[in-house]
């Protein structure tokens, strides 16, 4: 198990969030969303541009930009 | 006996269509005063109460960050419903219990309604009512809001719970000992001072405080600065602690434990799954396609030309009965009303006023309608995922790029829907930057006033001129959008991360509903003062008259020619007969050119001739003369009428706005105009103040504030850049 940055993961690539680090608007929307520590996430791809990145939960797909991403931490298989 | 009732619940979990259910068209929608969020309203009546429906907007949790979360708090605090009926999307339960969890520490009377039962099943989710009742210990209800079934049963526990007029009941849960300690601590001394009691439970309060909540932060310390200090010091205290040993905000944790609440209580035999959570559904195979990297924006472009294309092609048809029909009226005045004032305020001023209304309602359903269809499918959110990218660049958002298009970023649009359609934009800044700027875009309006200049000055390469004028329209809206959220609207952006919702098949009943709402609200807050401007400027360009000795002079002229031709030919005008001798026709020339020269002078004597010579000076650096200066006056009332105005100026006569030759060739025979005075002219008329029917609906979509703005910055930006073409061009002699 390695801990790496949301936005380096590779599309189809599963992970389970282990830190949002950060406060303020930004952190609410993304822990109101269901992103929070122990969640399990898998990369659905990107939009053309590479930004933003979209990412499937249980129970939804969320979207967000590169630089919101790098907020989260993911632990995935190596 | 009346009851109180709201609807909560997330965005995209079917809040509306259960409104749209309950209420039918008995609903009413408005905006909560100052800001563009709607205020919907129904009534209903089931058992014999009567029940006012409040649906409150879509949010996905109830903190102070957006105008929609602070509407649905205050709504609910302030107006005390006796219930609040909280949708959930039982395909979704975990996210949409968030905000249930929420409402249930607020302590409001709540019935959830568990929606799209069905669509959970077909994903194999089963969820055990009984039992999240049991756990949340409010009635729960299964129902498929699309459908109608068991709303019956909905509003039954509804109307029970409402009855029961038991107090508020906050539900407390554990935050961990660390905050726990800290809320002990903090509801000492809310309960001793009272401490916005009367609004908040107290618990609610001190979360609030802990989740550091800008709007209860301010509102704690007008209200008791000494107890707001006070418990300000236990929240800097607690965080200090929470960074120092586990290195999160308090408010990461108070996120933590509720979804951990959640968890727990859905884990005791709510909710079971058939399958595992890599299913692929048909969303996610639609996805695949639309938002492909490579066929997506292929598709998405196709998409956006098909809403153009419905939006301006299909509307023409209404459109040109609604011009039929007001040209009619015209006429009909014309034949009842004697030649005179009355007459031309009533034509001029009223019927063209009220037909300026009419004439974009067409506009304004079909593009509605278009964009309901986009929302409600869930593409909308697709086009923002794949366009983000490039307008972030600009300080604007991925859904600021239909707003563009429907204003004329395909040229023809209008900025008149493409200024209302900046709703569906969520980000207050990035909105706004999107609203200023949409009117910059080279609208239907435009289009003859640019075919008539470029046909004059450069007709050997129409297109390529017309394509540039497109491309240059888009570069410069976006370079002002930039500069806008670099000065006025400058700040951070607000965050993208949004769902994209599973695509749905929008119901023709929610699209019809939506449609008409936004069309009501058009004709009904933006018509009275359209009308209003419009007769004012009709006045503008009429008055004062001229002079009855500069009258009595052309009618001497006119008596002159009549005279000099003799009675025949006088016999023969009169008669109105289309084959005229050479000579009458002649005659008849010569009293058109008196006719012509008298417009010009009547217009020139008006109030709005006066300030157009007043302000050559001044518009000199550009290379206007008086003339252009009426006729760009006269664009304010619509970009279109700048071609009539025009002719009138140089006195042709009326010009039809499709056919100008005879004005082009004037134009071009003029010593004021040549290549360099066009291009500034049409650059000055793409990019200066936006007509006024686009500033009153940038008033009700922002405020007056905010239109005086952009009346004022777009007409300085427009006459910089004409003054540095006209200069530039005239120093280089491209003249």
């Amino acid at each position: 198990m390695s801990t790496i940055l949301l936005r380096h993961m590779a599309k189809h690539q599963h992970g389970t969030i282990a830190t949002v680090n950060v406060a303020g608007e930004l952190g609410r929307r993304i822990r109101e969303m269901g992103l929070i520590p122990g969640t399990e996430i898998t990369i659905c791809g990107r939009a053309p541009l590479n930004d933003p990145i979209a990412l499937r939960l249980q129970d939804s797909t969320i979207t967000l930009r590169n630089n919101e991403a790098d907020h989260i931490l993911v632990q995935v298989e190596p | 006996m009346q009851l109180k009732m709201a609807l909560a619940g997330n965005p995209n979990a079917g809040k509306t269509t259960l409104f749209n259910q309950l209420t039918g068209a008995r609903q009413h929608v408005g905006n909560y005063p100052g800001i563009t969020v709607d205020h919907k309203e129904g009534r209903l009546s089931h058992g014999g109460e009567t029940i006012i429906v409040t649906d409150l907007p879509g949010t996905y949790s109830m903190t102070a960050y957006s105008a929609e979360e602070l509407v649905a708090r205050d709504y609910l605090v302030n107006n005390r419903p006796q219930v609040v009926i909280n949708i959930v999307d039982a395909s979704n339960l975990e996210r949409n219990l968030y905000l249930t969890c929420q409402l249930l520490e607020l302590g409001v009377p709540l019935v959830v309604a568990l929606n799209m039962v069905d669509v959970a099943e077909s994903r194999g989710i089963e969820i055990n009512s009984a039992a999240l009742s049991r756990h949340l210990q409010v009635p729960v209800i299964p129902i498929v809001a699309r459908s109608g079934l068991g709303t019956k049963a909905l509003l039954d526990a509804a109307v029970a719970v409402a009855s029961e007029n038991r107090p508020w009941t906050p539900l407390s849960i554990s935050y961990g000992d660390d905050l726990d300690a800290a809320l002990a601590e903090m509801l000492a001394i809310i309960d001793e001072q009272r401490f916005l009691t009367d609004t908040y439970p107290p618990r609610y309060t001190a979360i609030k405080y802990l989740e550091s909540d800008q709007q209860l932060v301010e509102r704690g310390e007008k209200t008791d600065a000494e107890a707001a200090r006070r418990l300000q010091q236990l929240v800097d205290k607690s965080t200090d602690h929470t960074r120092r040993t586990l290195d999160v905000y308090p408010e990461a944790i108070i996120a933590d434990q509720r979804y951990g609440y959640i968890k727990s209580l859905l884990r005791q035999g709510v909710i079971s799954r058939k399958y595992d959570a890599d299913r692929l559904y048909t969303s996610d195979r639609i996805d695949k396609v639309l938002t492909n990297r490579l066929v997506g924006p292929l598709i998405m472009l196709a998409i956006l030309f098909a809403l153009y294309q419905f939006t301006f092609s299909w509307s023409e048809v209404p459109v040109s009965w609604l011009e039929n029909g007001f040209s009619w009226l015209g006429d009909k005045v014309k034949e009842i009303l004697p030649d005179g004032i009355l007459r031309s305020l009533v034509i001029s001023g009223v019927i063209d006023g009220v037909g300026g209304v009419l004439g974009f309602v067409p506009l304004i359903m079909f593009m509605f309608f278009g964009i309901a269809v986009l929302e409600d499918s869930g593409y909308l959110a697709r086009v923002a995922f794949m366009m983000d990218r490039v307008f972030r660049i600009f300080g604007l958002h991925g859904s600021s790029v239909m707003p563009f298009i429907v204003s004329g970023g395909i040229a023809g649009g209008c900025a008149v829907p493409g200024v209302m359609a900046t709703r569906t934009l969520r980000s207050p800044k990035e909105r706004m930057a999107t609203l200023l700027t949409v009117p910059f875009m080279n609208c239907g309006a435009k289009l003859p006033v640019l075919a008539l200049l470029i046909g004059a000055f450069f007709s050997e390469d129409r297109a390529q001129y017309m394509f540039f004028f497109t491309m240059l329209a888009w570069l410069v809206a976006m370079l002002a959008a930039k500069l806008l959220r670099s000065t006025v609207l400058r700040g951070a952006p607000t965050p993208f991360v949004m769902e994209l919702p599973p695509y749905r098949l929008p119901t023709v009943r929610g699209l019809l509903i939506h449609t008409w709402e936004r069309t009501y609200q058009y004709i009904k807050k933006a018509g009275t003062v359209i009308l209003g401007i419009s007769i004012l400027l009709w006045a503008m360009m009429t008055f004062p008259h001229l002079p009855d000795a500069e009258q009595a002079e052309f009618a001497a002229k006119r008596q002159a020619i009549l005279a000099e031709a003799g009675t025949d030919i006088v016999a023969l005008l009169e008669g109105q007969g289309d084959d005229l001798p050479v000579e009458a026709a002649a005659v008849k020339e010569r009293l058109a050119a008196i006719e012509n020269d008298q417009a010009e002078a009547a217009l020139r004597h008006s109030l709005a001739g006066t300030i157009g010579t007043a302000m050559e000076p001044v518009s000199r650096l550009a290379g206007f003369d008086w003339r252009t200066d009426i006729a760009l006056l006269g664009g304010f009332a619509a970009k279109e009428v700048i071609v009539s105005t025009l002719g009138t100026a140089y006195s042709i006569g009326e010009v039809d706005v499709e056919e100008s030759q005879s004005l082009s060739e004037r134009l071009k025979a003029d010593d004021n105009w040549n290549r360099v005075v066009a291009v500034a002219a049409m650059i000055f008329i793409m990019f200066y103040s936006p007509c006024f029917v686009t500033l009153v609906c940038i008033a009700k979509e922002a405020s007056w504030k905010w239109a005086a703005f952009s009346m004022g910055f777009n007409t300085v930006f427009a006459f910089v850049l004409a003054v540095a073409v006209y200069q530039l061009g005239t120093f280089f002699n491209l003249g």
